[in-house]
């Protein structure tokens, strides 16, 4: 087995990618809440993506990839045996993993991976957990079997309503509360303006809400700054202060608005892409 | 004989006009001629004045009568018995700091080009196949580690070899060169003069590892588990931000993300590389040190209409090199003295409109002797702007220190030493940034030189 080998690929739907990778010395540090960056060819991106699982036993790590833009694209076209360019990891400051009674664990779309690992640690640390899982359609929600394993009730939603609930995760949590459940804690990952409307909606029912954020990352160590957030007021980075905050004071209009600052490269560089390779990355 | 009042050869250097819009380098290395020429300016004084001023201390007057007895190889020899760096440190030493500074031809016909003649040697004895790195001694059977792989550490790689220890270095990004390769530009040191060196030191038997980020893949205390001593070169690595409002408008950088995305990135290849940078039609660089001077220089050559650099004093305080000063002039870059940034404004989406700004006028001098700016009153004004860089410093990344309570920082957070210059842990030793909170290359591999030779001592005792 070489560095960064990838032992085992699994489709887990048309745009998701379930990846086994061998890399010890992460899998050995490892903690819920952090993250690797990956690099896929030279010239490539530094791309931050969540740690999902890992196994310091067998020295490996697992991530869940969306294909997204151009990088994605490329890292989901990686097969069994191909290598990552590069892996640094684990990075960000773990989630603090306390008893806090009962919690609740939201997911959105490819937001459920990346909050499996939370909610298996608060299932280990003694909470109750309870989990919503949300996606667009039947096809996308991923994980459900994990996320039950490692959760006390676990509600599904589909926005059209294939499956599960119909509706948005706000809906469900707000008729688990009604139906006199009491959450101490809530942990939110997933598209920005859902993790806004969670993290308010914990507020109102009385849940403290904690969001990780997906701002803009180059190196991911702390020293360009590129992820700056704010949160209390004050600038943090979100590669070292985070990736997870107390959600009550983020900033999430100027995160969406931060993330948004390369689209337009972004779609060019999947149409220079499509262009050289003669190839349709079925991405726009 | 010397030819001492011969003109001072300054080398070719590319058209201001055609390189802000290419990332070659700047200067050319001198020819053969140009390099005997100046070779035969210098005296070889028996007092050495360059040689005395150089913080590593080069053989200057030896390396230079070898260029002149024509071998150039021997010239590098000569540089590398004490700087294994010789093409980096040709290219980005602040030269009329040290050995320029002191020539005795300086006050009357102009300094030998020291850096220049530096620089020949090294590109020349390669490319010629004749620069031969020294040949470490018989083996200690000790291990070392050089945590980063910037000049600091580098440096102190390259001597603990020599001396026979066994050496890795550990690099969290993904190429070598630490500051080398995300901050200083390639039009100032190619990215092909990086490789070549980090190439001689690894010739020479020094093992090296990227994407490993010591403090969250591996502590400092697993590494003094299996290694005998570990030195810390990890670098500045955290920029400062001004904590003013509007300081994450959209378009707005730090010197060190801008810097990273173009020259660790290479985002000016984008879309070739998969990194995007954007500038707008004009920008605005806070800031008056070398690495604003190398944003300004970056943005400049993505080709806004303006780039405006903009201090606080004036410009005899401004801390960057006259040379890149001099450079950023003739490239088309502005400058704006005695200014204060106060906010960062922003339209409703966000996005950087300006910078609204103070007059100063200096005032008494601060501690370090510089005059201290001091606003005017009412002399608001704002500046228009489409993109903005920060460039008003660096402070220690506290990656190691965080996940090593027993490692001692000062308040500034650089890791702090003994009068031994030895950390708080034993076998751990530092230099560089991490000590001096952003300094420069030279003073970098000045440290990691120092430090190679202690921890050798500490080896032979231990």
């Amino acid at each position: 087995m070489k560095e960064n080998e990838i032992l085992l690929k699994e489709q887990l739907n048309d745009v998701v990618m379930k990846f086994v990778i061998y890399k010890p010395l992460v899998a050995k540090a490892a903690k819920a809440g952090q993250f690797v960056i990956l690099r896929g060819r030279e010239g490539g991106e530094r791309v931050p993506v969540t740690l999902v699982d890992w196994d310091a036993h067998k020295g490996t790590i697992t991530v869940i990839i969306q294909s997204i833009g151009k990088s994605t694209f490329m890292f989901n076209s990686l097969s069994q045996g191909d290598c990552f360019l590069n892996i640094l990891g684990p990075l960000g400051t773990p989630v603090a993993i306390e008893n806090y009674g009962a919690t609740a664990v939201i997911g959105g779309g490819v937001g459920i991976a990346e909050v499996y690992p939370i909610a298996k640690a608060l299932k280990a640390a003694g909470n109750k957990v309870i989990s919503v899982l949300g996606a667009r359609t039947k096809d996308l929600l991923i994980l459900e079997p994990e996320m039950k394993a490692v959760s006390d009730m676990t509600i599904s939603c589909t926005d059209d309503g294939s499956y599960g609930q119909k509706g948005m995760v706000t809906d469900a949590l707000r008729g688990i509360v009604e139906a006199g459940e009491k959450i101490n804690a809530g942990f939110v990952i997933g598209p920005i303006p859902m993790m806004k409307f969670t993290s308010k909606l914990m507020l109102e029912l009385g849940i403290e809400p904690y969001a990780s954020l997906n701002p803009i990352m180059l190196d991911g160590t702390g020293m360009c700054g590129g992820c700056r957030v704010t949160v209390e007021g004050k600038v943090r980075f979100a590669c070292v202060d985070g990736p997870m905050f107390p959600a009550r004071t983020i900033d999430f209009d100027e995160l969406i608005r931060r993330t948004g600052e390369y689209k337009d490269k972004e779609k060019l560089a999947v149409s220079q892409c499509e262009k050289d390779h003669k190839c349709k990355l079925g991405l726009h | 004989m010397p030819n001492p009042s011969a003109p001072r050869q300054s080398g070719r250097q590319q058209d201001p006009a055609v390189r802000r819009t290419n990332f070659e380098e700047v200067a050319h290395t001198f020819t053969k001629e140009e390099a005997l020429a100046e070779a035969d300016r210098c005296l070889n004084c028996p007092t050495h004045p360059c040689q005395n001023a150089c913080p590593v201390g080069v053989h200057i007057p030896a390396f230079i009568a070898k260029i002149k007895a024509g071998d150039v190889g021997a010239a590098a020899s000569e540089i590398m018995k004490t700087s294994l760096l010789p093409a980096i440190c040709g290219r980005v030493c602040p030269q009329e700091k040290h050995c320029e500074g002191h020539c005795v031809l300086k006050a009357k016909f102009g300094s030998v080009n020291i850096g220049g003649l530096e620089r020949y040697a090294a590109d020349t004895a390669r490319a010629e196949g004749a620069l031969r790195p020294p040949v470490p001694s018989v083996s200690t059977g000790k291990k070392v580690i050089c945590i980063g792989s910037g000049p600091s550490s580098l440096a102190c790689a390259a001597e603990l070899r020599r001396a026979g220890h066994d050496v890795t270095v550990l690099e969290a990004l993904h190429a070598y060169g630490g500051v080398l390769r995300y901050g200083i530009p390639s039009f100032r040191l190619p990215r092909e003069v990086i490789n070549k060196e980090v190439e001689t030191v690894q010739s020479m038997g020094v093992k090296f590892k990227t994407d490993v980020l010591v403090g969250a893949t591996i502590t400092l205390k697993e590494l003094l588990e299996e290694y005998d001593a570990v030195y810390i070169g990890s670098g500045a690595g955290l920029p400062m931000m001004l904590g003013i409002p509007g300081e994450n408008a959209v378009g707005v950088y730090s010197a060190n993300e801008f810097l990273t995305r173009v020259n660790l990135m290479q985002a000016y290849k984008f879309p070739q590389t998969d990194t995007p940078i954007r500038v707008g039609r004009r920008v605005i660089v806070l800031g008056g040190g070398n690495s604003a001077m190398d944003a300004a220089r970056c943005a400049m050559r993505l080709q806004p209409e303006t780039v405006t650099v903009a201090y606080r004093r004036s410009r005899e305080e401004m801390p960057a090199r006259a040379a890149e000063v001099e450079h950023a002039q003739e490239e088309g870059v502005k400058f704006e003295y005695l200014v204060t940034p106060k906010e960062v404004v922003k339209d409703e989406n966000g996005r950087v409109t300006g910078v609204r700004f103070t007059r100063n006028e200096l005032g008494a001098p601060d501690e370090k002797g510089r005059r201290r700016p001091v606003e005017i009153p009412d002399s608001d004004f704002v500046e228009p702007a489409d993109t903005v860089i920060t460039a008003i410093g660096q402070r220690p990344n506290p990656t190691i220190s965080k996940t090593t309570p027993d490692l001692k920082v000062t308040e500034r957070g650089v890791i702090a030493l003994n009068e031994k210059g030895e950390t708080s842990l034993r076998g751990v030793f530092a230099g560089g940034d991490i000590i001096r909170g952003g300094a420069t290359v030279l003073l970098a591999m000045n440290d990691g030189i120092a430090a190679a030779r202690k921890i050798n001592e500490y080896l032979g005792e231990k």
